[in-house]
C-alpha cells in the first residue's frame, strides 16, 4: 500500500465521519421526536392494562389490539364486532371524508377569485384568509356553538325573517360537527389551492375557449387536471385532522355522539384502558396512512391519464 | 440605535419580572383543583395571612389529576380529589397522610364527615365540598314529579329533546342501576342488560351530554337536566321556574378532599393551608364562591343569605336515604361500566 492511497482512504473516512456528524442533528431529531414516541405507543398497546390507567410493566398481551375490533359480549360472553368501536370509527371516517368535500366546494372558487386578482391586491386576500388562524381554535368552536344554537344569531335571525317557525336543531348533532369543521379546516383547503391555481398558466384556459370548449368542459379538462396536486395536499391537510378531531365534537357535537379523538380520550381517562387507547391511536395513523395512499395513487393515475 | 433600546427595554423588562418573583412571598404553595372551584378571595386571604405565594392549577377530571401527577415533575402541593378517587391516591402511593385530624382546626368538621368510608377518621384529607347529582327542570314548561331519575330515563313528552345529562360514566350509571333496583358496582348481568337498553333508549330523547347547564338551563335550550346541585342553584339564581328535583330511586353524591401529595415541595404550607380550610369563615369563603356545601361546623352563619336557605344545597330529609356516596368499583367492573358507557355514545 502506497502513501497516496494511505491518504486517500483517511480523507474518505474523515469525509464520512463528518457527514454522519453533520446529519446527526437530523437523526437525533427524527429518532427522538418522531420514531421514538411511536415507537413508545407500540409498546404500551401490547401491554397489561394497570387497573386505576397506566399500564402493567412489561407485561405483555394482545387485549389492547383484539378489543379495538372484537370484544366479548357483556352479557353472553360470545366473541363479537366491537360494534360501538367501528360505527365511532366509521362515523368519523365519514364525516372527515364530507368535510374535505364541503371545503373543496366553498374552497376552490375563493381560491380560484383569489388567484384571478391582480397580483399586488393578492396577497391581501391571503392575509384575510389567515386572519381565522390568529384566534384560538377553542374559541372559534364556541364561537360556532353561539351562532348556531336554539337561541342563537342564525335561528334567531331565520325567526325573524319569518323563514322558520321554531329553531332548527342544528347544535348537538352531526350536522353541527360537519359546519364547525368545515368551517375551522376550511383555510387549509384554500391555501394548496390557491398556491397551484395561481401558477395556472392562464394561457391554456384562453386555449381551450378558442378552440370552443365550453366554460364546463374548461375547468374540467384544463383547470381541474392543473390543480390536482393542490386539490390533494388541501384535501390531505383537510382529512386528517378532521379524522383526530376532539373540541368540536365535544362543544358542537354536545358530546353525546363520539369520533374517534373522543374514544380515544375516554381510554385514557375514564375508562382507564391505556393500551386500548394507544391500539386505537395507531388505527387511526393507519387510516391516514391507507387513505394518504389512495389519494396519491389516484393523483398519479389521473395525472398521467387526461393531460 | 433602534435595535438598542429594544435590547434594554427587553432586559428592564425581564428583571422587573425576575423582581416581581423574588419579592412576592416567603413561601410558595401550589394547589392542582378542579377548575371554577377554588375561591379567589379565599386564596388572597391565605396568601396574606402567611406570606405564602399560591398558584391555582385546574383540572377538569379526577382522572386527568390522576395521571398527571402519577407521570410525576408536575410540582404540586395540594390536590383535591373526589371521594371515590381517594382510595386510588392511597393505593398508588401518591397522597401523603398527613394527619389532618390532628391539626388545630379539625375540630370544626362536621362529626358526619369525619368517618367517611374513603378515610375512616380523616388521615389523609380535609373536607372541601360535597354535593349531589340530581335533577333539575325548568317548571315552566315541566309541571308533574320531578323527584325521580325518570325525568331522564323515561322523560315526560314535554321534555323530549330538551335534556341535558352530566357527561359522567359513573354517575349516570349509578342513577340507571338504581332505577332498576340494583346496587352500585352490582356485576348482575340482569339488572345491567336493563340498564344498558334503557340508557341506549333513553339517550335518543336527550338533547345534550355537556357541561354548559348554568347558561343552557336559565337560557331554556335545556328543560330538563341530570346534573350537580350546585349549577341547578346557579340555574335557579337567574331562572326562578328551575327546580330541583331529588331521585326517590337513588342519587349519588360527591365529596372532594384537599389531600397533600406524596412529592409536595411544600409540605408545611400545604398543611398551613389544610388546617387554614377547616376555619368555618374560610370555608364559607370556598362555599360562596362554588355554590356547593363545605364540611365545617358553623360556616353557615358566614354564607350569604341566599345560600342559607337554598333548597339545592339542603336535602330534604325523606331523601336524604335515597343519597349514597360514589365509591370506585372493582377493576373488572369499572371495565363492564365503561363499555357500557361506550355503548351509549357510539
Amino acid at each position: 500500500m502506497n502513501g497516496a492511497e494511505q491518504v486517500a482512504i483517511e480523507a474518505r473516512k474523515q469525509d464520512i465521519r463528518s457527514r454522519w456528524l453533520l446529519s446527526a442533528p437530523a437523526l437525533v431529531i427524527i429518532f427522538v421526536a418522531a420514531i421514538g414516541p411511536l415507537f413508545v405507543m407500540l409498546l404500551y398497546s401490547f401491554m397489561v392494562k394497570g387497573d386505576y390507567g397506566d399500564v402493567k410493566p412489561w407485561e405483555f398481551s394482545l387485549d389492547g389490539w383484539t378489543s379495538v375490533f372484537f370484544q366479548r359480549d357483556i352479557f353472553d360472553d360470545t366473541l363479537g364486532l366491537a360494534d360501538a368501536h367501528i360505527s365511532i370509527i366509521w362515523r368519523s371516517i365519514q364525516l372527515s371524508f364530507f368535510t374535505t368535500i364541503l371545503t373543496l366546494i366553498l374552497g376552490f372558487p375563493t381560491a380560484y377569485f383569489i388567484a384571478t386578482r391582480p397580483p399586488h391586491t393578492r396577497e391581501i386576500w391571503v392575509f384575510l384568509v389567515t386572519i381565522p388562524f390568529w384566534t384560538n381554535l377553542l374559541i372559534r368552536t364556541f364561537a360556532m356553538q353561539q351562532v348556531i344554537r336554539n337561541e342563537g344569531l342564525l335561528n334567531n335571525a331565520l325567526i325573524w325573517l319569518g323563514i322558520i317557525k321554531s329553531p332548527l336543531q342544528i347544535i348537538y348533532t352531526d350536522t353541527a360537527n360537519l359546519l364547525g369543521m368545515t368551517y375551522v379546516y376550511l383555510p387549509l383547503m384554500v391555501l394548496p389551492l390557491y398556491a397551484s391555481i395561481e401558477k395556472l398558466d392562464f394561457r391554456l384556459v384562453e386555449a381551450g375557449y378558442d378552440l370552443y370548449a365550453t366554460r364546463f368542459q374548461v375547468l374540467r379538462k384544463i383547470v381541474i387536471p392543473l390543480v390536482k396536486p393542490g386539490i390533494i395536499a388541501g384535501s390531505i391537510l383537510v382529512f386528517i385532522p378532521s379524522l383526530g378531531a376532539y373540541v368540536i365534537p365535544r362543544v358542537l357535537g354536545g358530546g353525546k355522539n363520539m369520533m374517534l379523538g373522543n374514544l380515544i380520550e375516554m381510554q385514557f381517562g375514564a375508562g382507564r384502558n391505556w393500551p386500548l387507547g394507544a391500539a386505537m391511536s395507531i388505527t387511526l395513523m393507519i387510516i391516514v396512512m391507507v387513505a394518504l395512499i389512495v389519494y396519491v395513487r389516484n393523483a398519479s393515475r389521473g395525472g398521467s391519464g387526461h393531460v | 440605535m433602534k435595535s438598542k433600546w429594544i435590547t434594554t427595554t427587553a432586559m428592564a423588562a425581564v428583571a422587573a419580572l425576575a423582581f416581581a418573583n423574588s419579592a412576592s412571598a416567603a413561601g410558595e404553595l401550589n394547589i392542582y383543583n378542579w377548575g371554577d372551584y377554588t375561591s379567589p378571595e379565599l386564596i388572597k386571604k391565605f396568601e396574606k395571612e402567611f406570606d405564602v405565594k399560591v398558584t391555582v392549577t385546574d383540572y377538569d377530571s379526577n382522572d386527568t389529576a390522576l395521571a398527571k401527577v402519577r407521570a410525576g415533575g408536575h410540582g404540586f402541593d395540594i390536590v383535591v380529589p373526589s371521594a371515590n378517587y381517594v382510595q386510588i391516591w392511597v393505593k398508588e402511593g401518591l397522597i401523603e397522610e398527613a394527619r389532618p385530624d390532628q391539626m388545630e382546626n379539625f375540630k370544626n368538621v362536621d362529626p358526619r364527615w369525619v368517618d367517611v368510608p374513603w378515610d375512616p377518621g380523616r388521615h389523609y384529607t380535609v373536607p372541601w365540598q360535597w354535593g349531589l347529582t340530581g335533577i333539575g327542570v325548568n317548571t315552566a314548561v315541566y309541571k308533574g314529579d320531578i323527584n325521580t331519575s325518570a325525568i331522564f330515563l323515561d322523560p315526560p313528552p314535554e321534555l323530549v329533546g330538551k335534556i341535558n345529562v352530566a357527561p359522567e360514566m359513573n354517575d349516570v350509571l349509578f342513577a340507571a342501576i338504581k332505577y332498576f333496583g340494583g346496587d352500585w358496582c352490582t356485576t348482575d348481568k340482569e339488572v345491567l342488560r336493563k340498564v344498558r337498553d334503557k340508557l341506549v333508549e333513553a339517550k335518543t330523547k336527550w338533547l345534550a351530554m355537556d357541561y354548559s347547564v348554568t347558561e343552557k338551563l336559565p337560557s331554556g335550550d335545556y328543560a330538563g337536566v341530570y346534573y350537580w346541585n350546585g349549577a341547578i342553584m346557579r340555574s335557579r339564581l337567574k331562572n326562578p321556574d328551575v327546580k330541583m328535583g331529588y331521585p326517590k330511586e337513588g342519587f349519588p353524591y360527591f365529596m372532594d378532599s384537599a389531600a397533600l401529595l406524596k412529592d409536595a415541595k411544600n409540605p408545611e404550607n400545604a398543611k398551613l393551608f389544610m388546617n387554614f380550610i377547616m376555619d368555618p369563615e374560610n370555608a364559607a369563603m370556598i362555599s360562596a364562591f362554588a355554590k356547593y356545601a363545605n364540611g365545617i361546623k358553623g360556616s353557615d352563619k358566614f354564607l350569604p343569605e341566599e345560600m342559607k336557605t337554598a333548597p339545592e344545597l339542603v336535602v330534604p330529609p325523606e331523601y336524604e336515604k335515597a343519597g349514597e356516596f360514589l365509591l370506585s368499583c372493582e377493576p373488572e367492573t369499572q371495565q363492564l361500566y365503561t363499555r357500557i358507557w361506550t355503548e351509549l355514545q357510539k
